[in-house]
């Protein structure tokens, strides 16, 4: 498969220079790289820029609401784990909204992709300050200073037991792309933090703040927790690439249920009674 | 009516009476009170039991089994004329006084044997023990029963527990005399079984192919969960609780709309939180089965009591115009069939189906006969097209009845998106004012071919009628017991149970409103919310109400009591 084959009618509106652009490029080369097919792969978007992504690529596509994406990925996994799930959402989306869900998920290794698009800001809904804003950003809602510190996802996602943790820049294409094949080939929940420049509403965390403060990951085991931990916890100079990857089973190995086929392949027609009304006599 | 303190055992106690009934042939109907604790309060469990079919408990107490002191004092107005009272008094101090003459005290020393069994808590299998030998009942079912349902504690349990009901059934035969007024025969085996509200809205469920369910827990929706949890690997049904409703909704639409029958359950706390997932159902019409077990709110409000106070919310929950089905069972049976009919309406409909129940319909054990739940049950998965060879998927076409083609991921030629934004025919997203009316109007049209598959309410009683009582979902069983007392007073009285909510048969029930001469609507709300609504759909007034909202289910008599006072005006 070449990039250009997922592309569908649409063309992306975002603003110009908007770092999606980059993403939805790493993504394309990424899927084509990983060979997707598209009939077995669902790309699942929550709400905000970046809901729009399965309008752009060319698979089946749900789009949930605002913060749902990864309990739908899971109802989708546990049918059908012949799907490949892909699920592509914004920071407010993945971790103020849907954090509780994002935590989940990630203890129980659910076998899927999430490509969290992080601008540091709300931009749908016209720059209001997000779970990832620094402390002390101006914004709308926090014109006097944000006054809470951000969360650190690399770090809670290492500490919720997410099997691969990475972190990209939506200007760095190539090296992003990278890393979502490296994602979509990890068996378990990979989760793939992008830095993305918010032209119209972020003026802080620009295109030229990141190539300043970000440097590649190097000389550095994922396999090591603890040295990922101290990569994760770093603020002035920001690592990206991967900073933790372990093989364990992943949620779906673990159910019975599935494990000969995926419940969609089931037979469901004329369920026996007699056992149940049996236990009721 | 067995009372005692939370923790005491007493639900296992009296599900185990009523299971000993039931095996013998008798029917049964049993309610549960309890607060919302683990240990402490007051807990009972009032079984009634009869010859011929029974819809609902009564307030009376034949036999009244007390393993503390508040229980003789908050029941005993209920016991009836010369009725027994079973205690151990050395627990439990009755003093000259206490109670009325005419009762027979049967002092057990409850506390003793169970001890003497190695476990005090078995008080209450000492007591039931003690029950069957009062009203002679076989000793061999209830061994039968004690030996089936703590088969799982292993045999030193189970040894024990049938050791005391024995020396307990020994105790009463040796010191009382046998003749307690009322007797219970087992009689011959009609395939008897004896559930509940929820364990019915499961099987239903499992009937109609449902292989996932998720939830999170919340009474009196919790024994569903626990029913598809034990047999999710008998059946093959994926069972997750997740980490909370708004999750549990959301992973049953995923799951669906992967292909896979899907369903959760709740009550009206976690339908607050369901009721975003409600509207993306409808959007992507995604086929989901919702059951909403009702508890009284607001809030936390009651939350081991029953009410009907959640209807308008049902009808009305998330923002925008969609359709959906509500269906509201009003026994064991119509939970049964009626979930099992839920999927194929949602499939068929592509929208979310909800189906009502509430504590005392979810929690209440009714006897019934096999046979009911042995029933035809066809799949209709609507239309779900294997694949697509005519050029690009139109999963939202226009159709003449509102219903699209649906594919599942996977199946050739069948690449489409769905969303949450409004959409055109093929998934694209669309603002367009003229797409939006017309998708809109497509959605909406589903109504009128689903009101095709409504049935007419349901009419008890005669077809002319003095009073012609209303009632929807659980409060069917305590009306037909009422129907039973005027009936014996040669009063004529009809009664329209209306089981199916959304789509309202609007035609049909003004019909048979306007024929009918005085009308009496029983909810367990307030604002006669089913009242409102047949206002609404059909222009008529019912004339009076009894509108109860204690937590507790109306009682026949109490509908009784109502209905003369109105033929009496
Ligand atoms: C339940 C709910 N609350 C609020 C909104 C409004 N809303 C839409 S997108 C968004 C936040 C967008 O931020 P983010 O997820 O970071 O994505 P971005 O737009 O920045 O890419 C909000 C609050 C909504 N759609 N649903």
């Amino acid at each position: 498969m070449k990039p250009e084959d997922y592309n569908t009618q649409n063309k992306p509106v975002w603003c110009p220079g908007c770092g999606n652009f980059g993403i939805l490029m790493a993504v394309k080369q990424a899927f084509a790289k990983a060979d997707l097919k598209k009939k077995e792969t669902v790309v699942v978007n929550g709400i905000g820029c970046s809901d729009k992504y399965h309008q752009y690529i060319d698979t089946y596509g749900f789009e949930s609401i605002h913060g749902r994406i990864l309990p739908v990925a899971m109802g989708l996994r546990l049918a059908n784990h012949k799907l490949k799930v892909v699920c592509i959402g914004g920071d407010g989306d993945g971790y103020g909204i849907g954090m509780c869900h994002f935590i989940h998920a990630m203890r129980r290794n659910l076998d899927v992709t999430y490509i969290v698009c992080n601008n540091q800001i709300y931009g749908l809904t016209t720059g209001q300050t997000s779970p990832t804003s620094e402390k002390g950003f101006e914004t709308k809602s926090t014109p006097n200073g944000n006054i809470e510190p951000p969360v650190n996802p690399i770090a809670l996602a290492l500490a919720s037991g997410a099997t691969f943790i990475a972190r990209g820049f939506a200007g760095e294409v190539p090296y992003l792309r990278d890393l979502i094949i490296e994602g979509l080939n990890h068996k378990g929940f990979s989760l793939i933090d992008v830095f993305q420049p918010c032209v119209t509403f972020n003026h802080k965390n620009t295109y030229e703040w990141f190539n300043d403060k970000l440097y590649k990951l190097e000389d550095h085991d994922p396999k090591d927790r603890d040295a990922a931990v101290a990569k994760a916890s770093e603020t002035d100079k920001l690592p990206i690439g991967i900073f933790y990857r372990e093989e364990k089973p992943t949620y779906e190995d673990e159910i019975e249920q599935i494990s000969r086929k995926p419940l969609v392949e089931q037979d469901i027609s004329g369920v026996k009674m007699d056992d149940l009304l049996d236990e009721l006599s | 009516m067995i009372g005692g303190k939370a923790g005491y055992g007493i639900m296992v106690t009296g599900m185990i009476f009523s299971k000993s009934c039931v095996r013998g042939g008798l029917h049964v109907f049993d309610s549960v009170e309890y607060p919302s604790l683990i240990r402490g309060g007051h807990n009972t469990y009032h079984v009634r039991v009869e010859e011929d079919e029974i819809h609902s408990h009564i307030e009376l107490i034949d036999i009244l089994v007390a393993l503390n002191k508040e229980t003789v004092d908050k029941h005993k107005d209920k016991v009836t004329e010369r009725g027994a009272i079973i205690y151990d008094s050395s627990e439990t101090e009755i003093n000259e006084g206490d109670v009325r003459k005419d009762i027979r005290m049967y002092d057990i020393p409850l506390l003793e044997i169970a001890k003497e069994h190695g476990n005090e808590l078995m008080m209450n299998t000492v007591a039931l023990g003690a029950t069957m030998a009062i009203v002679d009942y076989d000793l061999g079912i209830l061994e039968g029963v004690i030996k089936d349902e703590f088969s799982d504690k292993g045999k030193d349990v189970v040894n024990s527990n049938i050791e005391s009901a024995r020396d307990g059934y020994n105790n009463a035969r040796a010191n009382y005399n046998n003749n307690f007024r009322s007797k219970l025969s087992p009689s011959s085996d009609k395939g008897m079984i004896l559930l509940t509200g929820n364990d019915a809205i499961a099987m239903g469920a499992i009937r109609a192919g449902c292989r996932f369910y998720s939830a999170y827990p919340m009474t009196p929706a919790s024994s569903i969960l626990h029913y598809m949890a034990a047999h999710e690997l008998s059946k093959g049904v994926v069972v997750k609780q997740t980490e909370d409703e708004i999750s549990a909704i959301h992973t049953a639409i995923g799951a669906s709309f992967a292909g896979a029958r899907a369903m959760t359950a709740t009550s009206g706390g976690g339908f607050c939180l369901m009721s975003e997932g409600l509207g993306l159902a409808a959007l992507t019409e995604t086929p989901l089965v919702i059951a909403l077990c009702q508890r009284a709110g607001p809030s936390t409000g009651l939350a081991t009591r029953t009410e009907q106070a959640d209807l308008r919310f049902a009808m009305h929950a998330s923002q925008g115009e969609f359709p959906r089905v509500i269906m509201a069972p009003g026994d064991v049976e119509e939970a049964f069939t009626l979930t099992a009919k839920a999927f194929n309406l949602a499939e068929k409909y592509q929208i979310p189906v909800i189906v009502m129940s509430d504590k005392h319909l979810s929690e209440s054990h009714k006897s019934s006969e096999k046979n009911r739940f042995n029933i035809d049950y066809e799949i209709d998965r609507g239309f779900l097209v294997p694949e697509w060879n005519d050029g690009e998927f139109r999963r939202f076409m226009i159709t003449d009845n509102g219903v699209s083609p649906r594919a599942l991921p996977g199946q050739e030629g069948t690449v489409f998106r769905t969303s949450s934004y409004e959409r055109d025919e093929y998934g694209w997203n669309s603002e367009s004012p003229e797409n939006r009316t017309a998708m809109n109007d497509k959605r909406i049209r589903k109504t009128e071919s689903i009101i095709s598959e409504i049935p007419d309410p349901s009419v008890y009683g005669p077809e002319d009628a003095d009073i012609t009582l209303i009632a929807w979902g659980s409060t069917k069983g305590a009306v037909l017991e009422a129907m039973k007392f005027l009936e014996k007073e040669s009063i004529n009285a009809n009664f329209i149970h209306i089981t199916h909510i959304l789509p309202f048969k609007a035609e049909s029930v003004r019909k048979m409103l306007e024929s009918a001469k005085k009308t009496l609507i029983v909810e367990q709300n307030h604002d006669l919310q089913l009242g409102g609504i047949i206002m609404q759909y059909t222009g008529v007034c019912i004339d009076r109400s009894l509108a109860n909202y204690t937590g507790r289910q109306v009682l026949p008599h109490e509908i009784y009591d109502k209905a003369k006072e109105v033929l009496a005006r």
